[in-house]
């Protein structure tokens, strides 16, 4: 694979456009989690003219729920949760100024688009390897919403977390490119 | 008769709920690795690498593989010889996944209500339980932990008999190409054919315990499975990023059915395939 890209947050929209699907990279700083009942909240917020728990301007977002840390540990096992349930409110939550999200699996024409407007990129962790993306998570602080256990909004500091850029600004899609050499059915 | 106590079923289901979060089976651990001494695509052998080298911490450090440790399936085998003594028998199972998930430092991701009040029940109960009565004198628990990122993807189609084989390959293809790179691939397949709608889904459920390098006693369903497996392995979706390891195996099993109907139905697992039993 191809050298990888380092990324520190917070990550600026001229940043996220420079990267292409297929990049390979490892994120340092602080991201959020934010999965669907946290989602349904923000939207829900942002309909009353409420303002947000925290300031996404230039943030990334972890799609995330994660299970209960051991004593001594900071979280849990920690891999990404499938992205496509936050799709409904993610134009939404772009528009606050989102330039980074990460999750598994596909996306829909109207986040693809919201993303090329928004400079948005959208990055995939390997789903299910979750004990092994937890050792890039140092620490694990619920910011908003702590009734919602661990679909809790949270604050995580990373270290050389690892993602693939796969879908970028201009809406190159690289589970496209990635399956369409060995489709034969 | 034997007399079991409902304490014994609640520890022995705590345990299974603990040891199926952490430790992936060896068959596949050991499919894992085939799969990427095979596999065709670098970025595919990267993510092959990850999944394996999660599997061995969890395995080593006693975490859970994925942070969705799933809903509990159990399957229950009850000798009709048994008298279980200290309480009911569901209650007695539903402690157990209370204990293990809470005690283990599992995920509790099971909400009470699906549609208007998804409150969280904060223990992971209760399970979905599934019982037979059967001859003898013990208690078999067949554990499953369903990760609901594959189970999302999983399908049912009521084909009809003219629909025949090809239908059904059809039928697998289909679901697993629209599950496409979402169920966390390589994903192993259940398949359960005939019965009524029902018992297809519970069948396709149950194929999923037998290990993966175990193919059907049946000829005619081995070789089912094997070419299911082939095309499978063709829709290049691959290990989540392109590749030619979409499954590992796939698993049919078959029951008797209307002359009317020919139900297939397809459970789509993770490759975080955890089940576990043990005998009381």
């Amino acid at each position: 694979m191809a050298e990888k890209i380092r990324i520190t947050t917070p990550l600026t929209e001229e940043q996220s456009r420079k990267l292409k699907a297929g990049d390979s990279v490892l994120i340092t700083g602080v991201i959020y989690s934010a999965r669907d009942a946290a989602h349904k909240a923000m939207t829900e917020a942002l309909a009353r003219g409420e303002k947000l728990p925290i300031d996404w301007k230039n943030q990334i977002v972890y799609y995330l729920g994660p299970s209960p840390a051991k004593p001594g540990d900071p979280i849990g096992s920690a891999g990404p949760t499938t992205s496509g349930r936050m799709d409904a409110y993610t134009p939404t939550m772009l528009d606050q100024g989102i330039t980074g999200m990460i999750g598994k699996g596909s996306r829909k024409p109207a986040v693809v688009e919201s993303m090329k407007k928004n400079g948005t990129t959208y990055f995939a962790a390997v789903g299910g390897a979750a004990a092994l993306i937890a050792k890039s998570i140092k620490k694990y602080e619920v910011i908003a919403y702590p009734e919602l256990g661990p679909e809790a909004l949270a604050a995580l500091t990373v270290e050389d977390f690892p993602a693939i850029v796969v879908i970028d600004t201009e809406g190159n899609n690289f589970y496209e490119i990635g399956q369409k050499p060995y489709r034969q059915i | 008769m034997r007399i079991i106590q409902a304490e014994a079923i609640t520890e022995a289901v705590a345990k299974l709920c603990k040891e199926t979060a952490y430790y992936l089976p060896e068959d596949v651990y050991e499919a894992l690795k085939k799969g990427r001494e095979t596999e065709k695509s670098p970025v595919g052998c990267d993510v092959l690498d990850q999944i394996i080298k999660n599997a061995e911490i969890a395995r080593d450090e006693d975490r859970p593989i994925c942070q969705d440790t799933g809903m509990a399936i159990v399957f229950a085998e009850i000798g009709q010889d048994v008298h279980i003594e200290g309480g009911a028998f569901e209650d007695a199972v539903n402690a157990g996944v209370s204990k293990g998930y809470v005690d283990g430092y599992l995920r509790k991701s099971v909400v009470k209500e699906p549609i208007f009040n998804r409150v969280n029940t904060k223990d992971n109960t209760p399970a979905i339980i599934y019982v037979r009565i059967v001859p003898g004198d013990k208690i078999v628990l067949k554990l499953a932990a369903k990760g609901f990122g594959s189970e999302n993807k999983s399908g049912l189609k009521m084909l009809v008999p003219a629909d025949g084989v090809e239908g059904v390959k059809a039928a697998v293809l289909d679901i697993v190409k629209h599950a496409d790179c979402n169920p966390c691939p390589p994903i192993v397949v259940g398949v359960g054919v005939g019965g009524t709608m029902d018992a297809a889904a519970v069948l396709s459920k149950k194929a999923l315990l037998r290990p993966t390098n175990v193919r059907h006693p049946e000829p005619a369903y081995a070789k089912l499975e094997e070419e299911l497996l082939e095309m499978v392995n063709k829709t290049g979706i691959g290990p989540q990023l392109g590749g030619t390891t979409t499954a590992m195996a796939v698993n049919v099993e078959y029951m008797p059915t209307h002359i009317a109907g020919l139900p297939v139905a397809v459970t789509i697992n993770c490759h975080a395939m955890r089940h576990k039993e043990c005998e009381l």
